[in-house]
């Protein structure tokens, strides 16, 4: 097991220039999701870890070695394809100690070895099929098998959970944290699932446009965004962003509360309900006195016995909830 | 065959007697069978006749209507040719020995084309070296110029070499092969980056992968192409035809060309359709065994 740290992680293909640099460092035994939008390259970060891309600028130490240099296999790392990536003509137990093989193991011990994990993944019946044999969660265990046999240092996760349904997805991620913390490995995860990225983590970076906008844990994440666009980022639906005074103030939907005309903070023009059961999302303009309806949009989560209607919607909010932004940088102002 | 255009007319007509489904399918469903019967028949006939005409003496084949049932000199006929061939104006080799030579020559090109082309589309898709594109179009560039065009000038570079009436010359100047690479590139296309990718992080070097992953991946398209070149080999005519001129070396087919006389001299008909019948076998016994491989090969490639 080992720390991973980056410094400066620069990279570009061509005249492209997809990293401006990165910075972090993975505690020993620490689950690191990364999470942005699709081309923001967190994947190529990724990539950069495990040796896939050579980085442009910038030092990769894995266990307090900088790694620049050595290949992907001799890394001591082990990688979870999104599409999995098995070879199409082994069977289970071939795919997952290939690896093994190639090192040069001695027979015995890959059969130990590989018949432990596949009873930790419940793969016992399926080490003779063919991967076209499997359905898709039963591959993506064989993935996740074929990374854990090699025991490798840190494990690589490139959104490993996105060719998955709904609900298998649920138990997959549930499968994924309760392995986490029997095997303690480092780990980095790659998403642009929210949901993924709070349920796994133990911290995220979240990334735009090859930049760490925010590096913490979940939670602190949430509550403090740095920036207006992990603000808009995370949650759903996202902070709502209103210009005050040259300002930007932000609150969360569900810290706006229904109230009596005389002591609305904010009005909301409703015009869309969305009710989900648990709870009702309304969203609408701000309706300003004069408003143009060009003013800001704006969700509120009311509670599931609240009666929601289109039309002006008052609502009032804790001083202590609310957010500040610089609308020109986009960073945090308030303390 | 003009009922159904017909048919399909009067059903048009307004107030005509209408035509089911069921009516229409029941009057075209023999149209089909007839087209292939007919293909059939067209083929099979003339090979029909090779292997009757392989069967009578040759006072037999010369008469006016050649008779149209095997007759009594099957054994004696083949034994002949296998093992003294033909005695009549030209004396030919014996055909196992004709059989041998293109055997070899068949399966030297055929190992060889397959060979050269799934290392060379190896290259050419997964590495990073400089000229890479220029090279493939260099390959792919020679599938324009079919041996007939560049035949003399390969006959000077094979006689310069001292490589006339050898196997080596019979063989090497047919091993290279654009269409083949350009098969397998395809095919190396489809594998996925990430597979590749996986390998690497597993350890697999390049040689490596090629064996353990590429390879076996390839199976089935090498298969059916075992069977299309090796009957590609088997037929080889213009090529061996300038390129030897000992006996030893000819092979079959061209065997049974020179046994062919020209103007008034005597042709053992019985002798070379014997032979001909000998030179079909090979490559019917090739389709034959490969045939579930070959199809596979063409419509399923293992993914």
């Amino acid at each position: 097991m080992a720390e991973v740290k980056l410094t400066g992680i620069h990279k570009a293909f061509g005249d492209v220039r997809v990293i401006h640099g990165v910075d972090c460092e993975i505690a020993d035994g620490e689950f690191v999701v990364i999470l942005g939008p699709s081309g923001c390259g967190k994947s190529t970060l990724l990539r950069i870890v495990a040796g896939l891309e050579a980085a442009t600028a910038g030092e990769v130490h894995i266990g307090g070695r900088c790694v620049n240099d050595v290949e992907p296999k001799d890394r001591n790392i082990a990688m979870v394809f999104q599409n999995y990536a098995l070879y199409p003509h082994m069977n289970v137990y071939d795919n997952m100690s290939y690896g093994l093989r190639i090192r040069g193991l001695p027979t015995q011990d890959i059969e130990a070895r590989v018949k432990k994990v596949a009873g930790i993944l419940e793969l016992d019946e399926l080490l003779v099929r063919r991967p076209r044999e499997l359905s898709g969660g039963q591959r993506q265990r064989v993935a996740m098998g074929r990374a854990i046999v090699r025991e490798p240092q840190v494990f690589l996760f490139d959104e490993p959970l996105s060719n998955l349904d709904a609900k298998l997805r649920v138990q997959m991620r549930g499968e994924l944290q309760a392995l986490h913390r029997r095997l303690g490995t480092t780990s980095l995860f790659v998403t642009h699932d929210q949901v993924e990225a709070m349920t796994l983590a133990q911290r995220m970076i979240v990334m735009n446009a090859g930049r760490a906008e925010q590096i913490g844990a979940p939670l602190e994440v949430y509550a403090r965004p740095a920036t207006t666009f992990v603000a808009g980022f995370i949650g759903s639906p996202p902070m709502n962003l209103i210009p005050r005074d040259g300002k930007l103030l932000g609150i969360r939907p569900e810290h706006l509360e229904p109230c009596a005309a005389s002591d609305a903070m904010l009005t909301i023009d409703v015009d869309l309900i969305e009710p989900l059961g648990a709870d009702i999302i309304v969203y609408g303009h701000e309706g300003k006195p004069g408003g143009d309806g060009s003013s800001a949009r704006i969700a509120a989560r009311l509670p599931a016995d609240a009666q929601a209607h289109a039309g002006k919607l008052p609502v009032r909010y804790a001083p202590a909830n609310v957010h500040w932004y610089d609308p020109q940088s986009g960073k945090r102002i308030n303390a | 065959m003009a009922a159904v255009p017909a048919a399909l007319e009067k059903s048009g007509q307004p107030g005509g007697p209408a035509l089911s489904a069921a009516g229409l399918r029941a009057r075209t469903d023999w149209l089909p069978h007839v087209v292939i019967w007919a293909g059939i028949l067209f083929t099979a006939f003339p090979l029909y006749l090779i292997f009757v005409a392989s069967t009578l003496t040759p006072m037999e084949i010369a008469q006016a209507p050649m008779p149209l049932v095997p007759g009594s000199e099957l054994v004696a006929n083949y034994s002949q040719a296998l093992f003294t061939g033909s005695t009549g104006r030209y004396l030919s080799p014996p055909v196992t020995q004709m059989l041998v030579n293109s055997l070899i020559m068949a399966l030297v090109i055929t190992f060889g084309k397959i060979l050269v082309s799934v290392i060379s589309a190896y290259a050419v898709v997964f590495f990073q070296f400089p000229l890479r594109m220029f090279f493939f179009w260099m390959i792919f560039i020679t599938l324009m110029l079919p041996v007939e065009v560049r035949i003399l000038p390969t006959y000077k570079v094979v006689s310069d070499l001292g490589m006339l009436n050898t196997y080596a010359g019979l063989t090497i100047p047919l091993i290279a092969s654009a269409t083949a690479t350009l098969l397998f590139r395809q095919l190396f296309l489809t594998i996925p980056d990430e597979l590749v990718e996986a390998a690497k992080i597993d350890g697999a070097g390049p040689m490596r992968f090629f064996r353990d992953v590429v390879l076996p991946l390839s199976r089935t398209n090498i298969a059916a192409l075992f069977v299309i070149l090796f009957i590609f080999g088997w037929n080889q005519y213009l090529w061996p035809l300038l390129m030897t001129t000992s006996q030893s070396m000819d092979t079959i087919v061209i065997g049974i060309k020179k046994m062919i006389g020209t103007g008034d001299a005597l042709t053992d008909w019985h002798i070379v359709m014997a032979t001909t019948m000998l030179a079909m076998l090979p490559p019917v016994v090739v389709v034959v065994l490969m045939q579930r491989a070959f199809v596979r090969g063409l419509v399923e490639p293992e993914k």
